[in-house]
């Protein structure tokens, strides 16, 4: 068995999870300060990704990452590179797809902070890179872990949008999910099935994670 | 040193209007019902929230300044707050919230100012505890040294002991003057209760829906109120409208059918008169501002009675008079259905809306 798709669904999903990270919770720590009509829009913007059809957003992403689109072109003018069918294209999918997940659980987080905590932060003399890194993040802790891991696992298991940005190239662009699918249309059930098991067990291992990070009290000890 | 404030701030539709001035060696009470702005004043104070106008000095030194446009930071002014629920880190041990604010120090220096610390608020065996593990009492005491390891020129309470009960609350309240005492700097107490604040205060400013009444002490406020506010704070529980009788020095209360002569001249704005429920007793016959009351519920308390009286010219839908008196006094008068009792001239508030 050939275990590039494994490879490569792994390091897209790690890649975008650490970007997804970054940007969703930068995203969420804005949108709980921002006004409450900006955070509507804001909202409905930065949530959309997640409710749309994986195709839609892969189409979406083509039309301004093709090769005659506008970023498309000009990276290929300016790095002489393609922006889509390579193996990191997938990693533009994944984040959009997956930036939702985490933007959601970091402002719910966020909000659900206790301001006074800040506050006594400050009459103390504490900075503001201080107080997010050091406060902020380890008291909201549990809710980001447990979306930034659910978004590595929506990631790793992406199909629609990473099969129109990324395609199906075996040894190159091949992923778990385009794998699967691609076997099972060439009818070799057998292969195809190895595959769905080693994802669904990816997936359970994922999702307990999950579990063990909601659960109060367990986890979040320093 | 000194900390003088006169600060507006606008939230909502509520508006904070105080001014009070607070110095070393005389912990200044911030005493007030709740709702009245006393916490809005010292977030002002501590620079979380940022006043419309005014001024707040601390030696002379601007913190804020609405017309020199000077907003000093909260890291930058030194004041240290203690929040009502502690505030306390709840990812980090004692220790670690103790020691949060001595990151400039070198490791040893931090080592031993923490065991310091931890020493002088009688937290030994708990460094490595998370604040949740800990009792209220407990916890109090980590917000303190905390305040106290960033070295603070002014300290901010409020309501310090309000999350606590009982018994724990007396010991707690000895233990708070001790270390304010040693503290030697400003100190504002905010809380809604005056027998703690006369307790572990000097001076008292009273906050009343946004607006402060001028600093005194706690038994001019016992003794002349001044403000409807002030007096119900103060634990004053009778109240009616008043006017000038028609021999000077005399009051006039329509809603209880009674003249009254007053030990007070009349001021400008008066329009109640208040009369604390220990001041009225029974009496014989004979004294001055006596009058007879029919006897209406009589509640025990925990060592007095408290007796609702309804004075014989009372208005039908007047408000009962309540009297407080001893238990062992009440057992010469109880079982009577009517009473003379009488009220002494100085005992008489008059007090503005």
């Amino acid at each position: 068995m050939d275990w590039f798709p494994l490879y490569n669904s792994l390091r897209i999903a790690l890649v975008s999870t650490v970007i997804v990270f970054f940007a969703g919770i930068g995203g969420a720590y804005y949108a709980a300060k921002v006004p409450r009509a900006v955070k509507g829009i804001l909202d409905v913007v930065l949530t959309l990704p997640l409710v749309l059809p994986p195709t839609v957003v892969g189409y979406l992403l083509l039309l301004v990452l093709g090769p005659k689109r506008v970023i498309g072109a000009w990276a290929l003018e300016a790095f002489g590179a393609r922006l889509t069918m390579q193996w990191w294209s997938a990693v533009f999918a994944t984040v959009v797809v997956t930036f939702p997940l985490v933007y959601r659980t970091a402002r719910g987080a966020f909000e659900a902070f206790d301001e006074t905590l800040a506050q006594a932060a400050w009459t103390l003399g504490l900075g503001g890179t201080y107080i997010f890194w050091r406060i902020r993040m380890p008291v909201c802790r549990q809710g980001i872990l447990a979306g930034t891991v659910l978004a590595f696992a929506r990631a790793l298991g992406e199909y629609g949008a990473t099969a129109m940005v990324a395609g199906y190239t075996p040894g190159r662009t091949a992923t778990i999910s385009t794998t699967v699918y691609q076997l099972w249309r060439t009818n070799e059930d057998g292969l195809a099935l190895r595959w769905v098991l080693v994802n669904l067990s990816i997936s359970a291992v994922v999702l307990m994670a999950v579990n063990l990070l909601e659960r109060p009290g367990k986890v979040g000890r320093p | 040193m000194k900390l003088e404030a006169k600060i507006r701030k606008r939230y909502g539709n509520f508006l904070l209007d105080a001014a009070f001035t607070a110095e070393s060696g005389a912990p200044l009470a911030l005493l007030g019902p709740s709702g009245a702005g006393k916490s809005a004043a010292l977030r002002c104070l501590a620079g979380i929230d940022r006043p419309d106008y005014g001024r707040i000095l601390l030696d002379g030194r601007p913190l804020f300044d609405s017309e020199k446009r000077i907003c000093l930071p909260p890291q930058k002014r030194k004041i240290g707050y203690l929040f009502q629920q502690y505030a306390l880190f709840p990812h980090m041990t004692v220790a670690q919230n103790i020691a949060v604010c001595l990151r400039h120090l070198p490791k040893g220096r931090r080592r031993a100012r923490t065991a310091e610390l931890t020493a002088l608020l009688r937290l030994e065996g708990t460094e490595g505890l998370l604040p949740r593990q800990l009792s209220g009492g407990q916890q109090q005491r980590v917000a303190l040294a905390r305040i106290l390891a960033s070295e603070p020129d002014v300290i901010l309470l409020d309501e310090p002991l309000s999350a606590l009960d009982g018994f724990l609350k007396g010991q707690l309240e000895l233990e708070l003057g001790t270390l304010l005492e040693r503290f030697g700097g400003p100190v504002l107490w905010v809380s809604h209760d005056l027998g703690e604040v006369y307790r572990g205060c000097r001076r008292v400013c009273v906050l009343d829906g946004g607006r402060s009444s001028p600093v005194t002490s706690f038994p001019a406020l016992l003794s002349d109120p001044e403000t409807l506010g002030a007096a119900k704070i103060s634990g004053c529980g009778n109240f009616a409208a008043v006017r000038p009788g028609e021999k000077p020095g005399y009051l006039s209360v329509p809603e209880w059918g009674l003249v009254l002569r007053c030990g007070r001249p009349w001021r400008d704005g008066v329009a109640l008169l208040g009369i604390r429920a220990d001041r009225i007793q029974p009496t014989a016959a004979g004294e001055e501002n006596a009058f007879r009351c029919r006897v209406g519920r009589v509640v025990e308390d925990v060592d007095a009675v408290i007796v609702l009286l309804l004075p014989e010219g009372a208005a039908e839908d007047a408000a009962a008079l309540r009297m407080r008196i001893h238990k062992e006094k009440w057992a010469e008068w109880a079982g009577k259905g009517e009473l003379l009792v009488a009220v002494r001239p100085e005992d008489i508030l008059l007090l503005r809306e």
